[in-house]
């Protein structure tokens, strides 16, 4: 319903009595699960990492004596960023709209809608320069969207169309509904000798959504023997999407899970069961890491969380009326660079303008663009602006999958290089001592250019922006040579939880909280910690609380609002402490950054279920990890 | 939202006469449940009579006890003095629920008055009786993990979902109320109906009818008391199960003691057979295991909702062994 207020719309809308016919459906995936199937792109290529995967023999953990065999569940959890999905769609002319929406892409929209619309791309202009959070939801183009350019389209004015909370559930995709089943044997002394690792994800009927559920299983850990199959089962539900960490954070629940208890099994230090199964290189595709600091990680966060105070007993450290634990999940994610345009100018004034079609959803991607930026110009941050969110300018990827530092971060680096090179050159036309310098020795100094070995020369902006040929340079940067093949990289955080259990009520209290990581570079300690926190109550939330409900008589969620919907509130996070072991990772960069979006997730909930089962000896499979499931 | 006429009463009266004459009208204070309501389209009244200019927010002591008018603020109750010093359970279970800024909202009567959060209550495309009698309830064979224990009718499930009401129903409170046929007083206990046949009237209050205050009588309950709301995050939660608890406690032995149980069924839950249980009795926890036995005598759980069985007493224990050392 289109109006000229919202009240209008929303009245209006109601009022419209909408009938359906009715078909037979099927929205539960305990039924649904039996049909499950190995997603298409599988079938078609095996090589896909969603296709079969076996090393050393099949499903070997069977015939051991000590053994685990286990089923994991995660439910259905909702997007919940702060701001809607909101979209304002205007057709500047019949056949040039404009787009302010969010999205983590500009590029990608644009690209979906000059396809609905069959437009030329440069037609279609997607505008995204504040996001209000998104952590993968805005990495796909929705209905909504549709319905508002549709509309705009009707009613020849501009149109605005912001969901409503209670719609982010049905229209933006979600974190699937997964069951998992992890079988693991090891010897005596603590060696696993096998792993299998089946998983089923829940996608529509009208799109097959996967994700990488099973990657961490098979290169995180030595084990010679190792099986993964992914599948997934279409419902009668919306199509799910990426949620930060996507599918790892839901496989490390299940691995990180069965890790430790088979280091129960074993009696064992579930630290030094890890560290007795640590890899050296990588298993999967027997090639060396680029780097890894994990060991280093353990550490850290070892130390920090008083890993020495926990009992491996379980339900042996009591406090009045709650039972303490200690618990370790652990984390991984591909350090993943793709290719991204960057523009920078000199302005006569001295300030740079550095543009990039990139978003920034939240980490501070404009600050650590400005910093990096800063450190390689040598200027201060103040005369730099980085502008993004916008389709118009120069391209680069979506913001998702941990990349943006990797990829766009490189590109700034990049292209300030080139703008020094491209200032020294226009320098050199009168000054011989610029012509035969090397770009890394131009200074830009206030109102002029310097060179580091001739502090004489020097060259006034308003002089060199006077030439021909501006002060502008517009880089692509992407990965070259063969490190991609040499090289397995990835990036790798651990995260230790105290936890107090309530021995009448069965609450779960997360007392302290660390995440260690090797991410490679941290650009910014602030903004780097920053991701790191809102990751880690991130995991709380999928470990605790959050739970999408469907009645599935009806089809329909039965919690669709934050009532109904629990998300954790600040008296649910306790000060989460972060350390990163900040060694540089040069095979994916000249900046040696690895990425921190998806670690700072993946393995939290884990963290948390094993510091349960520390706690009070309960297991507990199916998150979340509420009070019903203890008492 | 539906249209609707919004008027502003200046007397108590004016606004009763209002109500009275209107069935489609509905009194607004804070509205922070009516408003949502209204949103989802699960009430629809014509107008909306604003009665927060009214002369009924004054917390007063009385010569047997504290007066407080329906129009306080939650956050105000909670946070006076006399409130404090008296009827310490009543702060304790204003503050375990919702967030500040609710509560800033909030006023007392509109507390007690709240609806039931049951789900398929606010989806208009569920069956529910008590939003649209004769439709069946789609909680008795749904998910119903929230749902009540106590007094349901196979017609509604629900609980009801105020905390500052537990309190109330354990302290003995009585209610104030202006009507169109002139003023009464209802037991606390009373206000609150069990669904029976009738689950679309929460309350036994007539049509026009206004809270005006709540009357709480003195009593020696002003330090073994306490609060306990067990929730699935650490606040800003209705509760899984809550327990309200006071006791007068000498020389070890329980001489009277007060208890009541919220989201356990469509009233707060007052538990006379539990107290008498605990009366002459060692302030222990195998007293406190007694009485929860006793408190869950009847109990009838649904589908998802039996691990309320065992968090029911286990919630009465905590708050008794909490009241008990304070």
């Amino acid at each position: 319903m289109v109006a000229d207020t919202y009240e209008r719309a929303r009245h209006a809308a109601r009022l419209v009595q909408a009938q359906y016919a009715k078909e037979a459906h099927q929205t539960s995936m305990k039924a649904g699960a039996a049909q499950a199937f190995l997603p298409t792109s599988a079938q078609k290529n095996p090589k896909s990492p969603m296709a079969d995967y076996q090393r050393g023999q099949a499903d070997a953990y069977k015939s051991a004596s000590l053994k685990i065999e286990q089923e994991y569940v995660i439910p259905n959890e909702m997007h919940s960023p702060m701001e809607m999905q909101s979209v304002t769609a205007h057709w500047e002319a019949p056949d040039r709209l404009t787009l302010y929406d969010k999205t983590q892409g500009t590029l990608g929209t644009r690209r979906d809608f000059a396809r609905e619309w069959s437009l030329p791309e440069e037609n279609v202009q997607v505008i995204a320069t504040f996001v209000g959070g998104a952590f993968g939801n805005a990495l796909h183009s929705w209905p909504h969207e549709s319905a508002a350019v549709m509309g705009a389209k009707v009613v020849g004015r501009p149109l605005k169309l912001m969901l409503t909370r209670e719609q982010m559930f049905t229209m933006v995709g979600y974190r699937p509904y997964t069951w998992q089943k992890i079988g693991m044997s090891a010897t005596a002394d603590g060696k696993i000798t096998a792993i299998s690792h089946d998983s089923i994800g829940q996608t529509s009927t009208y799109e097959e959504f996967t994700e990488s559920t099973l990657a961490q299983t098979r290169m995180m850990y030595q084990s010679p023997n190792l099986t993964t199959r992914y599948r997934i089962a279409a419902l009668d539900v919306s199509t799910p999407i990426w949620m930060r960490g996507p599918g790892e954070a839901t496989g490390a629940f299940a691995l990180e899970s069965a890790m430790d208890e088979m280091a129960y099994l074993l009696k064992l230090d579930p630290l030094e069961f890890r560290l007795r199964n640590y890899t050296d290189q990588d298993p999967e595709k027997n090639r060396p890491w680029s780097t890894k600091f994990l060991k280093e990680c353990y550490q850290l966060g070892a130390d920090r969380i008083g890993w020495q105070n926990r009992k491996l007993e379980p339900g042996a450290v009591r406090e009045g009326d709650w039972l303490l634990g200690y618990g370790m999940g652990v984390g991984t994610f591909g350090a993943h660079r793709g290719s991204a345009h960057v523009s920078a100018q000199l302005l006569p004034n001295g300030h740079v303008v550095l543009q990039c079609a990139t978003t920034d959803i939240g980490p501070g991607t404009g600050t650590a663009m400005t910093q990096i930026a800063a450190d390689t110009l040598g200027i201060d941050p103040g005369r730099i602006t980085f502008e993004l969110g916008n389709s118009g300018f120069p391209q680069s990827g979506s913001q998702g999958g941990s990349s943006t530092v990797n990829t766009v971060g490189q590109a700034v680096q990049d292209a300030c290089l080139a703008l020094k090179d491209k200032l020294r050159e226009l320098a050199g036309a009168s000054q011989p001592a610029f012509a035969s310098a090397k770009k890394e020795d131009v200074q830009l100094a206030d109102g002029y250019l310097t060179l580091a070995s001739a502090g004489a020369s020097r060259a006034q902006y308003a002089d060199l922006l006077k030439q021909p040929g501006a002060a502008f340079v517009n880089v692509e940067s992407k990965p070259t040579g063969t490190d991609g093949q040499t090289y397995s990289m990835y990036s790798f955080s651990v995260h230790f939880a105290q936890v107090a259990v309530h021995v009448l009520t069965g609450e779960v209290r997360v007392r302290k909280l660390v995440s260690c990581a090797d991410a490679g570079t941290i650009i910014n300690q602030k903004t780097a910690a920053n991701q790191m926190k809102g990751g880690a109550v991130g995991g709380i939330g999928m470990a605790l609380m959050e739970d999408a409900v469907i009645d599935h008589r009806y089809g329909r969620y039965v919690t669709k609002d934050f009532a109904d919907y629990h998300v954790p509130v600040h008296a649910d996070a306790p000060a989460v402490e972060v350390a990163f072991v900040n060694q540089p990772d040069y095979h994916v960069n000249a900046l040696g950054t690895k990425g921190i979006g998806e670690i700072a997730t993946i393995g939290v909930a884990p963290a948390i279920a094993n510091a349960v089962f520390n706690a009070t000896g309960k297991r507990v499979r199916e998150l979340p990890i509420t009070p019903d499931k203890l008492v | 939202m539906n249209q609707f006429q919004y008027v502003r009463a200046t007397k108590p009266q004016a606004a009763i006469d209002v109500v009275a004459k209107d069935p489609t009208a509905k009194f607004i204070a804070g509205g922070t449940n009516l408003v949502d309501l209204m949103k989802r389209g699960v009430m629809t009244p014509q107008k909306l009579v604003d009665i927060n200019r009214l002369p009924l927010n004054k917390i007063e002591a009385q010569p047997t006890g504290l007066r407080i008018g329906a129009l306080a603020l939650n956050s105000a109750v909670a946070g006076d003095a006399q409130v404090r010093a008296r009827q310490p359970l009543l702060a304790l279970a204003l503050n375990a629920g919702a967030s500040p800024q609710l509560r800033n909202m909030a006023t007392v009567g509109g507390n007690m008055l709240q609806r039931v959060r049951c789900s398929y209550f606010y989806d208009l495309s569920m069956p529910c009786n008590k939003r649209q009698p004769g439709t069946g309830c789609a909680a008795l064979e749904g998910i119903n993990r929230m749902h009540a224990l106590f007094g349901a009718s196979d017609k509604c499930i629900a609980v009801h979902p105020s905390d500052m009401s537990v309190a109330l129903v354990a302290l003995d409170a009585t209610v104030l109320i202006s009507g169109p046929k002139g003023d009464r007083q209802l037991a606390f206990s009373d206000l609150h109906r069990l669904p029976g046949d009738t689950p679309e009237r929460d309350s036994n209050l007539e049509a026009g009818e206004l809270i005006t205050a709540v009357d709480i009588p003195d009593n020696p309950f002003t330090r073994h008391v306490h609060y306990q709301k067990v929730r699935e995050r650490a606040s800003y939660a209705f509760a899984l199960v809550s327990a309200a608890v006071a006791l007068d406690i000498e020389n070890n032995t329980i001489k009277a003691a007060r208890l009541a149980l919220g989201g356990v069924a469509h009233k707060p839950w007052r538990l006379p057979a539990a107290e008498q249980a605990l009366v002459g009795q060692p302030a222990t926890e195998a007293s406190f295991r007694r009485a929860a036995e006793v408190a869950m005598q009847g109990a009838k759980a649904f589908k998802h909702n039996a691990y309320k069985l065992r968090l029911a007493p286990n919630t009465l224990v905590q708050a008794l062994k909490t009241a008990s050392a304070a």
